[in-house]
């Protein structure tokens, strides 16, 4: 396919794994944020390409992972009202709450439904005019502007029976909360790509200015995440520490204008919003604004809102900090897969802890945790 | 759930809904375009969720294997050199 499949040349990943070995043995630890980057790095083996200095940590851009379980229950709960379609993208299916996931739900009655585009959750409404149709609606500023857009259309539809219940988060205060804690040691960012196509690459300007990281703006096929790696390399042996976009194919300095305007029309900052693993986090969520009350679910449902501490043994907050690998964990592989994830960062394919689980080099785990590769995954 | 696919606008089939067939990898789909400006047949733009979010700039995505291979290129001679002193 074009676009992508140029941006897999093995001989080239190879040339540049070697030139970024040349650039220095200094160990080095770079965070790729986006869960887009960790599936990359897996699939593709990238870690085991990478000079061995250099140590991939794998950051909190999954926004399935960083959904808190009290949301995850306040779904189910609205899920179970009556006369409600609950509808939703594929990947929060299975993510866990405190007692059971949406999966579960729909098994037990509640019309549950998975759909690609919160229009297709505005045309179900329109459909069943005698229903009311809820949009579970979660992402980075990726998947805010078709929100957005879709409670446009609603409004300039008249559809009543639709509203949206809101967990866009932000990937500027995630950072900010990152760069601030204090057990985290990393050299530079691979910053996220498809973010970037809405935000551009100037909001990331204070990690070069104020805390001296550089980060290079990423995109998503194994070249790319390699020649950022190298650009990342570079700025660090020759002291530099700027915002660089290796995804200009897709990504301009300014965003898209238009999809901010739309996020800015429909949607305000909350005071603080909860993130699984890491806590609460000032400004770092997204609710509608009161110009569109009238579209948004917190209002028209009374929902339980617990807050709801992770499971004991999940160890997700440390490992979308990177302070732990996922074969730290002590119920990896055996009692936490991907069939019955434990922890959000075991659910989607963008998690850490479900990357290793998958493509994980099994080598690499064992030869890491000193344990034999036999014991690495049962 | 973050990422976007590259795919081909195929035809505007709705303009004043902002409708585009987009095919991904031999699968159509209608695409709301109305976040981008000048979407035309045979461009191609990255979808998310239902919704065109960029377009792919051609040039910039030659620029930038252009300079892959360029690195690619000045490594032989690299290696060349280097094996030329000895
Ligand atoms: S393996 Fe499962 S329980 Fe352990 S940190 Fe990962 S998601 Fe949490």
């Amino acid at each position: 396919m074009k676009f992508i499949d140029e941006y897999r040349q093995s001989d080239l990943a190879h040339k540049l794994a070697e030139e970024i070995a040349r650039l220095t043995d200094q160990p080095l630890k770079l965070m790729e944020v986006c869960g887009g980057h960790t599936h990359t790095i897996f699939k593709y083996g990238i870690e085991d390409l990478l000079p061995p200095n250099i140590e991939m940590i794998h950051g909190p851009g999954c926004p399935v992972c960083v959904i808190p379980l009290g949301r995850v229950d306040d779904s189910i709960s609205i899920a179970f009202q009556p006369n409600i379609i609950f509808t939703t993208f594929g990947d929060m299916m299975r993510v866990p709450g405190s007692k059971t996931n949406l999966l579960n739900a729909k098994a037990a009655g509640a019309d549950v439904r998975m759909i690609y585009s919160p229009l297709d959750a505005l045309k179900i409404a329109k459909k069943n005019p005698d229903r009311h149709v809820v949009f579970l609606a979660l992402g980075f500023e990726t998947t805010a502007p078709s929100t957005a857009m879709t409670v446009l259309q609603a409004t300039k539809d008249r559809v009543e029976n639709f509203s949206v219940f809101c967990n866009h988060i932000m990937i500027v205060p995630a950072l900010l909360g990152l760069l601030d804690s204090p057990d985290l040691k990393l050299d530079g960012f691979l910053g996220p790509g498809h973010v970037s196509t809405v935000i551009g690459t100037r909001p990331y300007e204070f990690v070069a200015k104020e805390y001296g990281k550089p980060l290079v703006v990423s995109g998503f096929e194994p070249l790319d995440v390699l020649q950022s790696v190298h650009k990342i390399v570079k700025q660090i042996i020759e002291g530099r520490a700027e915002v660089e976009n290796q995804y200009g194919r897709a990504v301009a300095r300014d965003g898209n204008p238009k999809a901010l305007r739309a996020i800015f029309e429909v949607f305000e900052a909350r005071d603080y919003f909860e993130w699984r693993g890491l806590g609460s986090i000032a400004r770092s969520g997204m609710k509608l604004n009161r110009k569109y009350a009238a579209f948004d679910a917190e209002l028209k449902f009374a929902v339980p809102g617990l807050r709801i501490a992770d499971p004991k043994a999940c160890q997700c907050g440390e490992i979308l900090k990177g302070v732990k690998k996922p074969w730290e964990c002590k119920v990896f592989g055996t009692a936490c897969t991907p069939e019955t994830p434990i922890g959000s960062c075991m659910v989607s394919s963008e998690g850490a802890c479900a990357a290793y689980y998958n493509f994980g080099r099994l080598s690499k785990v064992a030869e890491r945790s000193g344990m034999n590769s036999a014991v690495a995954r049962g | 759930m973050c990422l976007a696919i590259p795919g081909k606008v195929v035809e505007i089939v709705d303009p004043e809904n902002h409708l585009a067939k987009v095919e991904v990898g031999g699968v159509k789909r209608n695409i709301n375009i109305s976040l981008l400006d000048a979407v035309e047949e045979g461009c191609y733009v990255l979808i998310h969720a239902g919704f065109a979010l960029s377009k792919i700039d051609e040039r910039e995505a030659e620029e930038t294997l252009r300079l892959l291979q360029e690195m690619d290129s000045y490594e032989e001679e690299f290696d060349q050199y280097r094996s030329s002193l000895d």
